[in-house]
Protein backbone atom coordinates (compact mmCIF):
# COMPACT_ATOMS: atom_id res chain seq x y z
CA UNK A 1 0.00 0.00 0.00
CA UNK A 2 3.04 2.24 0.99
CA UNK A 3 4.14 2.24 -2.41
CA UNK A 4 0.98 3.07 -4.31
CA UNK A 5 0.54 5.85 -1.80
CA UNK A 6 3.94 7.43 -3.13
CA UNK A 7 3.23 7.32 -6.51
CA UNK A 8 0.13 8.79 -6.29
CA UNK A 9 2.12 11.51 -3.64
CA UNK A 10 4.34 12.15 -6.82
CA UNK A 11 0.73 11.90 -9.00
CA UNK A 12 -0.35 14.54 -6.81
CA UNK A 13 2.34 16.83 -6.47
CA UNK A 14 3.07 16.86 -9.89
CA UNK A 15 -0.68 17.79 -10.87
CA UNK A 16 -0.69 20.59 -8.20
CA UNK A 17 2.35 22.00 -9.70
CA UNK A 18 1.24 22.08 -13.21
CA UNK A 19 -2.61 22.70 -13.11
CA UNK A 20 -2.86 24.29 -9.54
CA UNK A 21 -5.06 27.12 -10.23
CA UNK A 22 -7.35 24.40 -11.79
CA UNK A 23 -7.64 22.32 -8.88
CA UNK A 24 -9.00 23.40 -4.93
CA UNK A 25 -7.53 20.81 -2.93
CA UNK A 26 -5.53 17.28 -3.97
CA UNK A 27 -5.48 14.55 -0.77
CA UNK A 28 -4.59 11.01 0.04
CA UNK A 29 -7.37 8.70 1.61
CA UNK A 30 -7.79 5.21 2.16
CA UNK A 31 -4.81 4.67 -1.10
CA UNK A 32 -7.14 6.79 -3.73
CA UNK A 33 -6.69 10.42 -4.85
CA UNK A 34 -8.90 12.98 -4.58
CA UNK A 35 -8.77 15.83 -5.93
CA UNK A 36 -11.36 19.13 -5.63
CA UNK A 37 -11.70 21.69 -8.64
CA UNK A 38 -14.38 24.10 -9.51
CA UNK A 39 -16.88 23.93 -12.24
CA UNK A 40 -15.60 26.36 -14.39
CA UNK A 41 -12.37 24.31 -14.19
CA UNK A 42 -13.24 20.69 -14.71
CA UNK A 43 -13.30 20.85 -18.83
CA UNK A 44 -9.90 21.69 -18.40
CA UNK A 45 -8.33 19.68 -15.87
CA UNK A 46 -9.81 16.71 -17.33
CA UNK A 47 -8.21 17.43 -20.70
CA UNK A 48 -4.73 18.02 -18.66
CA UNK A 49 -5.37 14.97 -17.05
CA UNK A 50 -6.09 12.66 -20.04
CA UNK A 51 -3.53 14.35 -22.18
CA UNK A 52 -0.47 15.50 -20.31
CA UNK A 53 1.90 12.08 -20.77
CA UNK A 54 2.77 11.45 -17.06
CA UNK A 55 -0.94 11.39 -16.45
CA UNK A 56 -3.01 9.54 -19.39
CA UNK A 57 -6.04 8.88 -17.42
CA UNK A 58 -7.58 8.09 -20.78
CA UNK A 59 -10.25 6.06 -19.63
CA UNK A 60 -13.36 7.48 -18.31
CA UNK A 61 -14.92 5.14 -15.03
CA UNK A 62 -17.78 6.64 -13.98
CA UNK A 63 -19.76 9.78 -13.52
CA UNK A 64 -22.00 10.46 -10.24
CA UNK A 65 -23.38 12.53 -8.35
CA UNK A 66 -24.32 12.82 -4.38
CA UNK A 67 -26.57 14.96 -2.63
CA UNK A 68 -25.83 16.39 0.11
CA UNK A 69 -28.95 18.26 1.63
CA UNK A 70 -27.31 20.90 4.31
CA UNK A 71 -25.18 22.43 1.96
CA UNK A 72 -25.23 25.60 0.03
CA UNK A 73 -24.00 23.58 -2.78
CA UNK A 74 -25.95 20.44 -2.25
CA UNK A 75 -24.66 18.12 -4.86
CA UNK A 76 -21.19 16.39 -5.94
CA UNK A 77 -20.37 15.24 -9.10
CA UNK A 78 -17.82 12.55 -8.91
CA UNK A 79 -15.11 11.84 -11.85
CA UNK A 80 -13.12 9.23 -11.76
CA UNK A 81 -10.51 8.36 -14.23
CA UNK A 82 -7.90 5.66 -14.96
CA UNK A 83 -5.12 5.87 -16.28
CA UNK A 84 -4.00 2.14 -17.81
CA UNK A 85 -0.23 3.64 -18.66
CA UNK A 86 0.40 4.85 -15.17
CA UNK A 87 -1.77 2.08 -13.47
CA UNK A 88 -3.72 4.40 -11.41
CA UNK A 89 -6.70 5.90 -10.24
CA UNK A 90 -7.93 9.45 -9.69
CA UNK A 91 -10.90 11.07 -8.40
CA UNK A 92 -11.93 14.40 -8.85
CA UNK A 93 -14.85 16.23 -6.89
CA UNK A 94 -16.99 19.50 -8.39
CA UNK A 95 -19.70 20.94 -5.85
CA UNK A 96 -22.45 22.17 -7.60
CA UNK A 97 -25.91 23.79 -6.80
CA UNK A 98 -29.37 22.68 -7.33
CA UNK A 99 -29.54 25.41 -10.77
CA UNK A 100 -25.85 25.63 -11.26
CA UNK A 101 -25.10 23.78 -14.08
CA UNK A 102 -21.73 21.77 -14.70
CA UNK A 103 -19.88 22.14 -17.90
CA UNK A 104 -20.72 19.13 -19.69
CA UNK A 105 -17.51 16.60 -20.28
CA UNK A 106 -18.84 14.58 -23.21
CA UNK A 107 -16.20 16.53 -25.75
CA UNK A 108 -13.36 15.30 -23.49
CA UNK A 109 -15.05 11.88 -22.88
CA UNK A 110 -17.56 10.29 -25.39
CA UNK A 111 -18.28 8.09 -22.83
CA UNK A 112 -19.58 10.42 -20.09
CA UNK A 113 -22.54 11.09 -22.34
CA UNK A 114 -24.87 8.49 -20.72
CA UNK A 115 -23.31 8.50 -16.68
CA UNK A 116 -24.05 12.95 -17.23
CA UNK A 117 -27.56 11.36 -18.21
CA UNK A 118 -27.85 9.62 -15.17
CA UNK A 119 -26.80 12.22 -12.84
CA UNK A 120 -29.18 14.17 -14.27
CA UNK A 121 -32.22 12.02 -14.30
CA UNK A 122 -31.26 10.43 -10.39
CA UNK A 123 -30.13 14.24 -9.25
CA UNK A 124 -31.46 16.80 -11.48
CA UNK A 125 -27.93 18.19 -12.05
CA UNK A 126 -27.58 19.67 -15.24
CA UNK A 127 -24.84 19.40 -17.58
CA UNK A 128 -24.21 22.29 -20.11
CA UNK A 129 -23.42 21.60 -23.69
CA UNK A 130 -24.74 17.72 -22.94
CA UNK A 131 -25.72 16.77 -26.76
CA UNK A 132 -28.97 14.61 -25.29
CA UNK A 133 -29.59 15.57 -21.84
CA UNK A 134 -32.91 13.26 -21.68
CA UNK A 135 -33.82 11.08 -18.95
CA UNK A 136 -32.44 7.66 -18.85
CA UNK A 137 -33.27 5.01 -16.31
CA UNK A 138 -36.65 6.24 -15.09
CA UNK A 139 -40.01 5.61 -16.90
CA UNK A 140 -41.03 7.89 -19.48
CA UNK A 141 -42.79 10.84 -18.18
CA UNK A 142 -41.54 10.60 -15.05
CA UNK A 143 -41.12 13.51 -12.34
CA UNK A 144 -38.84 14.26 -9.83
CA UNK A 145 -35.32 13.25 -9.36
CA UNK A 146 -35.38 9.29 -7.12
CA UNK A 147 -32.12 10.24 -5.63
CA UNK A 148 -32.60 13.05 -3.69
CA UNK A 149 -32.00 12.56 -0.24
CA UNK A 150 -35.88 14.14 0.06
CA UNK A 151 -37.37 11.68 -2.21
CA UNK A 152 -39.21 9.13 -0.20
CA UNK A 153 -38.11 5.79 -1.15
CA UNK A 154 -41.74 4.49 -1.87
CA UNK A 155 -41.64 7.51 -4.51
CA UNK A 156 -45.09 9.23 -5.56
CA UNK A 157 -46.77 7.16 -7.55
CA UNK A 158 -47.25 3.27 -8.87
CA UNK A 159 -48.34 1.86 -11.76
CA UNK A 160 -50.67 -0.79 -12.60
CA UNK A 161 -52.94 -1.86 -16.04
CA UNK A 162 -56.43 -0.79 -15.73
CA UNK A 163 -58.36 -4.29 -18.01
CA UNK A 164 -61.11 -1.53 -18.55
CA UNK A 165 -58.97 1.49 -19.91
CA UNK A 166 -56.74 -1.32 -21.70
CA UNK A 167 -53.99 0.67 -20.92
CA UNK A 168 -50.94 1.23 -18.36
CA UNK A 169 -52.36 4.01 -15.74
CA UNK A 170 -50.28 5.95 -12.65
CA UNK A 171 -52.12 5.87 -9.13
CA UNK A 172 -50.82 7.84 -5.90
CA UNK A 173 -49.00 5.55 -4.27
CA UNK A 174 -51.40 3.47 -1.80
CA UNK A 175 -48.92 1.16 0.80
CA UNK A 176 -51.17 -1.69 2.64
CA UNK A 177 -49.14 -0.88 5.78
CA UNK A 178 -47.04 2.31 6.25
CA UNK A 179 -43.85 1.90 5.24
CA UNK A 180 -41.37 2.08 8.46
CA UNK A 181 -38.21 2.80 8.06
CA UNK A 182 -36.27 1.70 11.30
CA UNK A 183 -34.22 3.59 12.86
CA UNK A 184 -31.42 1.18 14.64
CA UNK A 185 -29.05 3.71 15.28
CA UNK A 186 -28.99 2.83 19.23
CA UNK A 187 -31.20 0.15 19.70
CA UNK A 188 -30.32 0.94 23.59
CA UNK A 189 -31.66 4.40 23.45
CA UNK A 190 -34.84 4.49 21.44
CA UNK A 191 -35.57 6.55 18.56
CA UNK A 192 -36.42 10.28 18.15
CA UNK A 193 -39.78 8.83 16.05
CA UNK A 194 -42.75 7.05 17.63
CA UNK A 195 -43.00 3.75 16.04
CA UNK A 196 -46.18 3.22 14.32
CA UNK A 197 -48.63 1.27 16.65
CA UNK A 198 -47.08 2.34 19.08
CA UNK A 199 -48.37 5.91 19.62
CA UNK A 200 -49.58 5.45 23.36
CA UNK A 201 -50.75 8.59 24.87
CA UNK A 202 -48.31 9.37 27.74
CA UNK B 1 -37.87 3.69 -64.26
CA UNK B 2 -40.83 5.08 -61.79
CA UNK B 3 -39.83 6.96 -59.16
CA UNK B 4 -39.49 6.44 -55.51
CA UNK B 5 -39.73 7.67 -52.08
CA UNK B 6 -36.59 6.96 -50.89
CA UNK B 7 -37.12 7.61 -47.14
CA UNK B 8 -35.31 6.27 -43.45
CA UNK B 9 -37.27 3.56 -41.79
CA UNK B 10 -37.32 3.74 -37.64
CA UNK B 11 -37.80 0.16 -36.26
CA UNK B 12 -37.98 -0.80 -32.91
CA UNK B 13 -36.06 -3.49 -31.81
CA UNK B 14 -37.18 -5.39 -28.24
CA UNK B 15 -37.96 -4.47 -25.55
CA UNK B 16 -39.55 -8.24 -25.82
CA UNK B 17 -36.66 -9.56 -28.54
CA UNK B 18 -34.55 -12.80 -27.38
CA UNK B 19 -31.40 -11.28 -29.51
CA UNK B 20 -32.03 -8.41 -27.38
CA UNK B 21 -30.77 -10.09 -24.24
CA UNK B 22 -33.24 -8.54 -21.59
CA UNK B 23 -35.53 -5.78 -21.86
CA UNK B 24 -33.72 -3.42 -23.98
CA UNK B 25 -35.39 -1.53 -26.46
CA UNK B 26 -33.34 -0.53 -29.32
CA UNK B 27 -35.01 2.35 -31.75
CA UNK B 28 -33.32 1.99 -35.09
CA UNK B 29 -33.17 3.99 -38.09
CA UNK B 30 -32.55 2.21 -41.24
CA UNK B 31 -31.56 3.47 -44.49
CA UNK B 32 -32.78 0.81 -46.56
CA UNK B 33 -30.53 -2.35 -44.50
CA UNK B 34 -27.93 -0.06 -42.98
CA UNK B 35 -27.70 1.09 -39.69
CA UNK B 36 -27.75 5.06 -39.30
CA UNK B 37 -28.65 5.54 -36.36
CA UNK B 38 -29.21 3.89 -33.05
CA UNK B 39 -30.89 4.83 -29.76
CA UNK B 40 -30.81 2.81 -26.99
CA UNK B 41 -34.00 3.24 -24.24
CA UNK B 42 -33.09 1.36 -21.04
CA UNK B 43 -34.24 1.50 -17.77
CA UNK B 44 -37.18 -0.83 -17.96
CA UNK B 45 -35.55 -2.96 -15.12
CA UNK B 46 -34.51 -0.08 -13.17
CA UNK B 47 -35.01 -1.08 -9.12
CA UNK B 48 -33.68 1.76 -7.81
CA UNK B 49 -31.23 -0.79 -6.10
CA UNK B 50 -28.78 2.45 -4.97
CA UNK B 51 -31.90 3.67 -3.56
CA UNK B 52 -32.62 0.55 -1.83
CA UNK B 53 -29.22 0.48 -0.38
CA UNK B 54 -28.84 3.62 1.08
CA UNK B 55 -32.14 2.36 2.71
CA UNK B 56 -30.84 -0.80 4.49
CA UNK B 57 -27.62 -1.85 6.80
CA UNK B 58 -24.64 -2.73 5.25
CA UNK B 59 -25.38 -6.64 5.62
CA UNK B 60 -28.95 -5.91 4.30
CA UNK B 61 -27.45 -4.24 1.00
CA UNK B 62 -25.55 -7.57 -0.06
CA UNK B 63 -28.13 -9.27 -1.83
CA UNK B 64 -28.79 -6.24 -3.46
CA UNK B 65 -25.28 -7.32 -5.67
CA UNK B 66 -26.52 -10.17 -6.82
CA UNK B 67 -29.40 -8.93 -8.68
CA UNK B 68 -27.30 -7.01 -10.68
CA UNK B 69 -25.67 -8.64 -13.25
CA UNK B 70 -27.50 -12.00 -12.54
CA UNK B 71 -25.34 -14.34 -14.62
CA UNK B 72 -22.42 -14.18 -12.50
CA UNK B 73 -23.84 -13.02 -8.86
CA UNK B 74 -20.94 -13.56 -6.87
CA UNK B 75 -18.36 -10.97 -8.79
CA UNK B 76 -20.41 -8.09 -7.81
CA UNK B 77 -20.55 -8.87 -3.79
CA UNK B 78 -16.70 -9.09 -4.09
CA UNK B 79 -16.48 -5.62 -5.13
CA UNK B 80 -18.67 -4.39 -2.64
CA UNK B 81 -17.02 -6.02 0.18
CA UNK B 82 -13.96 -5.04 -0.82
CA UNK B 83 -15.38 -1.68 -0.73
CA UNK B 84 -16.53 -1.90 2.94
CA UNK B 85 -13.49 -4.23 3.85
CA UNK B 86 -10.96 -0.83 2.99
CA UNK B 87 -13.13 1.80 4.54
CA UNK B 88 -13.12 -0.56 7.72
CA UNK B 89 -9.47 -2.19 7.34
CA UNK B 90 -10.53 -5.81 7.66
CA UNK B 91 -8.51 -8.45 6.73
CA UNK B 92 -9.78 -11.52 4.59
CA UNK B 93 -8.03 -14.88 6.10
CA UNK B 94 -6.43 -16.57 3.02
CA UNK B 95 -8.91 -19.56 3.38
CA UNK B 96 -11.87 -16.86 2.90
CA UNK B 97 -9.82 -15.46 -0.30
CA UNK B 98 -9.70 -18.77 -1.66
CA UNK B 99 -13.39 -19.62 -1.77
CA UNK B 100 -13.80 -16.07 -2.99
CA UNK B 101 -11.42 -16.41 -5.94
CA UNK B 102 -13.01 -19.82 -6.48
CA UNK B 103 -16.62 -18.95 -6.73
CA UNK B 104 -15.35 -15.63 -8.40
CA UNK B 105 -14.09 -17.84 -11.40
CA UNK B 106 -17.11 -19.72 -11.14
CA UNK B 107 -18.77 -16.69 -12.05
CA UNK B 108 -16.62 -15.59 -14.80
CA UNK B 109 -17.59 -19.45 -16.79
CA UNK B 110 -21.15 -19.33 -15.98
CA UNK B 111 -21.11 -15.58 -17.77
CA UNK B 112 -18.39 -16.66 -20.89
CA UNK B 113 -20.76 -19.64 -20.92
CA UNK B 114 -24.18 -17.74 -21.39
CA UNK B 115 -22.60 -14.80 -23.74
CA UNK B 116 -20.08 -16.67 -25.62
CA UNK B 117 -23.46 -19.67 -26.50
CA UNK B 118 -25.93 -17.02 -26.77
CA UNK B 119 -24.14 -15.02 -29.26
CA UNK B 120 -23.91 -17.91 -31.65
CA UNK B 121 -27.70 -18.25 -30.70
CA UNK B 122 -28.13 -14.61 -32.19
CA UNK B 123 -26.40 -15.39 -35.38
CA UNK B 124 -28.02 -18.80 -36.14
CA UNK B 125 -26.25 -21.89 -34.17
CA UNK B 126 -28.63 -23.54 -31.53
CA UNK B 127 -26.57 -26.13 -30.49
CA UNK B 128 -24.24 -24.38 -28.61
CA UNK B 129 -26.75 -23.02 -25.76
CA UNK B 130 -27.39 -26.59 -25.54
CA UNK B 131 -24.44 -27.59 -24.86
CA UNK B 132 -23.04 -25.08 -22.72
CA UNK B 133 -26.06 -24.37 -20.41
CA UNK B 134 -26.07 -28.07 -19.10
CA UNK B 135 -22.01 -26.91 -17.48
CA UNK B 136 -24.20 -24.04 -16.25
CA UNK B 137 -26.65 -26.38 -14.94
CA UNK B 138 -23.75 -28.08 -12.88
CA UNK B 139 -22.30 -24.35 -11.71
CA UNK B 140 -25.40 -23.47 -10.55
CA UNK B 141 -25.28 -26.70 -8.31
CA UNK B 142 -22.00 -25.24 -6.41
CA UNK B 143 -23.22 -21.86 -6.07
CA UNK B 144 -25.94 -24.09 -4.27
CA UNK B 145 -24.22 -26.17 -2.27
CA UNK B 146 -21.71 -23.25 -0.71
CA UNK B 147 -24.57 -20.87 -0.13
CA UNK B 148 -27.88 -22.73 -0.45
CA UNK B 149 -29.11 -20.70 -3.59
CA UNK B 150 -28.55 -21.39 -6.89
CA UNK B 151 -28.34 -17.54 -7.50
CA UNK B 152 -28.66 -15.53 -5.11
CA UNK B 153 -26.13 -16.40 -3.02
CA UNK B 154 -25.26 -13.47 -0.76
CA UNK B 155 -22.36 -15.85 0.33
CA UNK B 156 -19.31 -13.07 -0.10
CA UNK B 157 -19.82 -10.87 2.92
CA UNK B 158 -17.44 -8.26 4.36
CA UNK B 159 -14.94 -10.24 6.28
CA UNK B 160 -14.72 -12.99 4.27
CA UNK B 161 -17.19 -15.40 3.24
CA UNK B 162 -20.49 -16.90 4.81
CA UNK B 163 -19.80 -20.29 5.25
CA UNK B 164 -17.02 -22.56 4.75
CA UNK B 165 -17.17 -24.91 2.05
CA UNK B 166 -17.63 -28.83 2.81
CA UNK B 167 -15.13 -31.15 1.89
CA UNK B 168 -16.46 -33.04 -0.76
CA UNK B 169 -17.80 -29.88 -2.49
CA UNK B 170 -14.39 -28.88 -3.03
CA UNK B 171 -13.47 -32.14 -4.41
CA UNK B 172 -16.58 -32.63 -6.56
CA UNK B 173 -15.62 -28.59 -8.13
CA UNK B 174 -12.03 -30.23 -8.86
CA UNK B 175 -13.56 -33.30 -10.68
CA UNK B 176 -15.40 -31.21 -12.90
CA UNK B 177 -12.85 -28.97 -14.49
CA UNK B 178 -11.49 -31.59 -16.62
CA UNK B 179 -14.68 -32.86 -18.16
CA UNK B 180 -15.67 -29.17 -18.58
CA UNK B 181 -12.25 -28.39 -20.34
CA UNK B 182 -13.28 -31.05 -22.94
CA UNK B 183 -16.81 -29.31 -22.97
CA UNK B 184 -15.54 -25.74 -24.18
CA UNK B 185 -13.38 -27.95 -26.23
CA UNK B 186 -16.54 -29.08 -28.03
CA UNK B 187 -18.15 -25.47 -28.13
CA UNK B 188 -14.54 -24.50 -29.64
CA UNK B 189 -14.81 -27.25 -32.50
CA UNK B 190 -18.50 -26.08 -33.19
CA UNK B 191 -17.78 -22.42 -33.52
CA UNK B 192 -14.18 -21.18 -33.59
CA UNK B 193 -13.87 -22.40 -37.71
CA UNK B 194 -17.42 -22.55 -38.15
CA UNK B 195 -17.84 -20.70 -41.98
CA UNK B 196 -21.49 -19.03 -40.94
CA UNK B 197 -19.98 -17.80 -37.47
CA UNK B 198 -16.91 -16.28 -38.64
CA UNK B 199 -19.20 -14.71 -41.60
CA UNK B 200 -21.17 -13.07 -38.96
CA UNK B 201 -18.24 -11.92 -36.83
CA UNK B 202 -15.40 -11.47 -38.08
CA UNK B 203 -14.30 -7.71 -38.85
CA UNK B 204 -17.83 -7.05 -37.45
CA UNK B 205 -18.00 -4.02 -34.62
CA UNK B 206 -14.26 -3.02 -34.72
CA UNK B 207 -13.59 -0.84 -32.15
CA UNK B 208 -9.70 0.76 -31.65
CA UNK B 209 -8.41 0.41 -28.50
CA UNK B 210 -8.11 4.41 -27.90
CA UNK B 211 -11.93 4.59 -28.77
CA UNK B 212 -12.46 2.09 -26.04
CA UNK B 213 -10.35 3.72 -23.29
CA UNK B 214 -12.44 7.06 -24.08
CA UNK B 215 -15.93 5.47 -24.25
CA UNK B 216 -15.21 3.58 -20.87
CA UNK B 217 -14.93 0.43 -22.19
CA UNK B 218 -13.25 -2.01 -20.03
CA UNK B 219 -12.36 -5.93 -19.45
CA UNK B 220 -12.92 -8.05 -22.57
CA UNK B 221 -13.52 -5.13 -24.83
CA UNK B 222 -10.37 -3.57 -24.31
CA UNK B 223 -8.51 -6.67 -24.03
CA UNK B 224 -10.35 -7.57 -27.53
CA UNK B 225 -8.68 -4.18 -28.92
CA UNK B 226 -5.16 -5.41 -27.90
CA UNK B 227 -4.67 -4.08 -24.48
CA UNK B 228 -3.17 -6.72 -21.88
CA UNK B 229 -5.36 -4.80 -19.04
CA UNK B 230 -6.93 -7.62 -16.16
CA UNK B 231 -7.10 -5.90 -13.10
CA UNK B 232 -6.74 -9.32 -11.42
CA UNK B 233 -2.86 -8.52 -12.74
CA UNK B 234 -2.86 -5.15 -12.80
CA UNK B 235 -4.41 -4.16 -9.14
CA UNK B 236 -4.45 -7.58 -7.89
CA UNK B 237 -6.75 -7.91 -4.88
CA UNK B 238 -7.43 -10.57 -3.05
CA UNK B 239 -4.58 -13.64 -3.45
CA UNK B 240 -4.82 -13.06 -7.48
CA UNK B 241 -1.28 -12.62 -7.34
CA UNK B 242 -0.44 -15.82 -6.19
CA UNK B 243 -1.93 -17.53 -9.07
CA UNK B 244 -0.45 -18.25 -12.68
CA UNK B 245 -2.95 -17.38 -15.65
CA UNK B 246 -2.70 -15.49 -18.68
CA UNK B 247 -4.60 -12.69 -20.17
CA UNK B 248 -5.54 -13.50 -23.31
CA UNK B 249 -5.64 -10.06 -25.85
CA UNK B 250 -6.73 -10.05 -29.37
CA UNK B 251 -5.66 -8.12 -32.44
CA UNK B 252 -8.51 -6.48 -34.41
CA UNK B 253 -10.93 -5.66 -31.77
CA UNK B 254 -14.10 -7.32 -33.49
CA UNK B 255 -16.67 -9.64 -32.02
CA UNK B 256 -14.79 -12.67 -33.54
CA UNK B 257 -11.75 -11.61 -30.99
CA UNK B 258 -13.75 -11.16 -28.14
CA UNK B 259 -15.54 -14.40 -28.67
CA UNK B 260 -12.05 -15.99 -28.83
CA UNK B 261 -10.85 -14.15 -25.55
CA UNK B 262 -14.01 -15.03 -23.92
CA UNK B 263 -13.18 -19.20 -24.71
CA UNK B 264 -9.83 -18.66 -23.74
CA UNK B 265 -10.68 -16.49 -20.47
CA UNK B 266 -13.00 -19.74 -19.58
CA UNK B 267 -9.91 -21.95 -19.68
CA UNK B 268 -7.83 -19.68 -17.79
CA UNK B 269 -10.60 -19.14 -15.06
CA UNK B 270 -10.55 -23.06 -15.07
CA UNK B 271 -6.59 -23.22 -14.78
CA UNK B 272 -7.36 -20.69 -11.80
CA UNK B 273 -9.76 -23.15 -10.32
CA UNK B 274 -7.52 -25.93 -9.79
CA UNK B 275 -4.81 -24.18 -8.23
CA UNK B 276 -7.78 -22.51 -5.65
CA UNK B 277 -9.10 -26.39 -4.97
CA UNK B 278 -5.61 -28.00 -5.07
CA UNK B 279 -4.95 -24.99 -2.19
CA UNK B 280 -7.96 -25.59 -0.54
CA UNK B 281 -7.89 -29.77 -0.30
CA UNK B 282 -3.90 -28.88 0.80
CA UNK B 283 -1.99 -26.36 2.50
CA UNK B 284 -4.94 -24.08 3.29
CA UNK B 285 -7.32 -27.39 4.24
CA UNK B 286 -8.27 -25.80 8.04
CA UNK B 287 -8.91 -22.45 8.63
CA UNK B 288 -11.01 -19.64 9.52
CA UNK B 289 -12.76 -18.39 6.14
CA UNK B 290 -14.04 -15.25 7.42
CA UNK B 291 -12.57 -12.26 9.61
CA UNK B 292 -12.73 -12.81 13.63
CA UNK B 293 -13.25 -9.23 14.43
CA UNK B 294 -16.86 -9.75 15.89
CA UNK B 295 -17.80 -6.21 15.17
CA UNK B 296 -18.10 -7.15 11.51
CA UNK B 297 -19.12 -10.78 11.19
CA UNK B 298 -21.58 -12.17 12.61
CA UNK B 299 -20.86 -15.27 15.15
CA UNK B 300 -21.75 -18.98 14.27
CA UNK B 301 -25.03 -20.23 16.02
CA UNK B 302 -23.61 -22.43 17.70
CA UNK B 303 -21.19 -19.89 19.15
CA UNK B 304 -23.81 -17.60 19.98
CA UNK B 305 -25.92 -20.04 22.50
CA UNK B 306 -22.83 -20.56 24.48
CA UNK B 307 -21.06 -17.18 24.75
CA UNK B 308 -22.61 -14.50 25.95
CA UNK B 309 -20.23 -12.10 24.17
CA UNK B 310 -21.18 -14.03 20.87
CA UNK B 311 -24.87 -13.55 21.85
CA UNK B 312 -24.57 -9.74 22.17
CA UNK B 313 -22.40 -8.99 18.85
CA UNK B 314 -24.87 -11.49 17.17
CA UNK B 315 -27.99 -9.10 18.51
CA UNK B 316 -26.01 -6.05 17.18
CA UNK B 317 -24.85 -7.29 14.03
CA UNK B 318 -29.26 -8.06 13.31
CA UNK B 319 -30.35 -5.17 14.23
CA UNK B 320 -28.02 -1.97 14.51
CA UNK B 321 -25.25 -3.52 12.06
CA UNK B 322 -22.21 -2.31 12.24
CA UNK B 323 -20.73 0.76 11.15
CA UNK B 324 -18.74 1.83 8.81
CA UNK B 325 -16.32 4.76 9.54
CA UNK B 326 -16.82 7.95 7.67
CA UNK B 327 -14.84 8.27 3.76
CA UNK B 328 -15.17 6.98 0.36
CA UNK B 329 -13.83 4.52 -1.70
CA UNK B 330 -14.40 3.41 -4.99
CA UNK B 331 -13.53 -0.91 -5.30
CA UNK B 332 -13.19 -2.25 -8.53
CA UNK B 333 -13.14 -6.14 -9.60
CA UNK B 334 -12.76 -7.59 -13.02
CA UNK B 335 -15.83 -9.25 -13.45
CA UNK B 336 -16.84 -11.20 -16.59
CA UNK B 337 -17.76 -8.58 -18.08
CA UNK B 338 -15.63 -5.64 -17.19
CA UNK B 339 -14.50 -3.65 -14.62
CA UNK B 340 -17.25 -3.56 -11.91
CA UNK B 341 -16.79 -0.73 -9.43
CA UNK B 342 -18.83 0.20 -6.23
CA UNK B 343 -18.30 3.76 -5.11
CA UNK B 344 -19.13 3.86 -1.63
CA UNK B 345 -19.20 6.66 0.53
CA UNK B 346 -19.60 6.47 4.35
CA UNK B 347 -20.59 8.54 6.69
CA UNK B 348 -19.67 6.94 10.17
CA UNK B 349 -23.12 5.21 10.29
CA UNK B 350 -24.58 1.68 10.39
CA UNK B 351 -26.06 2.40 6.27
CA UNK B 352 -24.30 3.33 2.98
CA UNK B 353 -24.73 7.15 2.81
CA UNK B 354 -24.42 6.62 -1.32
CA UNK B 355 -22.94 3.65 -3.13
CA UNK B 356 -22.87 4.44 -6.72
CA UNK B 357 -22.52 0.74 -8.93
CA UNK B 358 -19.79 1.11 -11.45
CA UNK B 359 -21.47 -1.73 -14.20
CA UNK B 360 -19.54 -2.47 -17.09
CA UNK B 361 -22.53 -3.31 -19.25
CA UNK B 362 -24.00 0.07 -18.98
CA UNK B 363 -20.22 1.70 -20.73
CA UNK B 364 -20.56 -0.88 -23.22
CA UNK B 365 -23.89 -0.17 -24.39
CA UNK B 366 -23.66 3.39 -24.22
CA UNK B 367 -21.64 2.68 -27.54
CA UNK B 368 -24.42 0.89 -29.45
CA UNK B 369 -24.92 3.48 -31.76
CA UNK B 370 -21.18 4.30 -31.86
CA UNK B 371 -20.34 0.83 -33.14
CA UNK B 372 -23.64 0.22 -34.68
CA UNK B 373 -23.60 3.13 -37.22
CA UNK B 374 -22.71 1.87 -40.86
CA UNK B 375 -23.51 -2.11 -40.18
CA UNK B 376 -26.40 -3.90 -41.83
CA UNK B 377 -29.52 -4.39 -38.81
CA UNK B 378 -28.17 -7.76 -39.06
CA UNK B 379 -25.20 -7.15 -37.29
CA UNK B 380 -26.77 -5.06 -34.55
CA UNK B 381 -27.90 -8.60 -32.76
CA UNK B 382 -23.81 -9.99 -33.16
CA UNK B 383 -22.51 -6.85 -31.91
CA UNK B 384 -25.09 -6.41 -28.81
CA UNK B 385 -24.11 -10.46 -28.23
CA UNK B 386 -20.56 -9.82 -28.13
CA UNK B 387 -21.15 -6.53 -25.97
CA UNK B 388 -21.87 -8.89 -23.43
CA UNK B 389 -25.30 -6.79 -21.78
CA UNK B 390 -26.96 -7.54 -18.91
CA UNK B 391 -30.03 -5.58 -17.99
CA UNK B 392 -29.56 -6.40 -14.52
CA UNK B 393 -26.49 -4.18 -14.21
CA UNK B 394 -27.09 -2.23 -16.92
CA UNK B 395 -30.10 -0.54 -15.50
CA UNK B 396 -30.07 -1.37 -11.46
Amino acid sequence: MDHLNDGLRDLSAYITEEKGDLIDSAGITFGELTVTASATSIVPLLTFLRDDPQCQFVNIIDICGVDWPGRAQRFDVVYHLLSPRQNSRIRIKVAAGEDEPIPSVCGVFPGADWFEREAYDLYGILFTGHPDLRRILTDYGFEGHPLRKDFPLTGFVEVRYDDEMKRVVYDPVDLRQEYRDFDFLSPWEGTDYVLPGDEKKS
Amino acid sequence: MTEHNVRNFNINFGPQHPAAHGVLRLVLELDGEIVERVDPHIGLLHRGTEKLIEHKTYTQAIPYFDRLDYVAPMNQEHAFALAVERLSDVEVPVRGQLIRVLYSEIGRILSHLLNVTTQAMDVGALTPPLWGFEEREKLMVFYERASGSRMHAAFVRPGGVHQDLPHQLVEDIGNWIDPFLKTVDDIDALLTDNRIFKQRNVDIGVVSLEECWAWGFSGVMVRGSGAAWDLRRSQPYECYSDFDFEIPIGKNGDCYDRYLIRMEEMRQSAHIMRQCVDRLLGKDKIGPVSSRDGKIVAPKRGEMKRSMEALIHHFKLYTEGYRVPEGEVYAAVEAPKGEFGVYLVSDGSNRPYRCKIRAPGYAHLQAMDFICRGHQLADVSAILGSLDIVFGEVDR
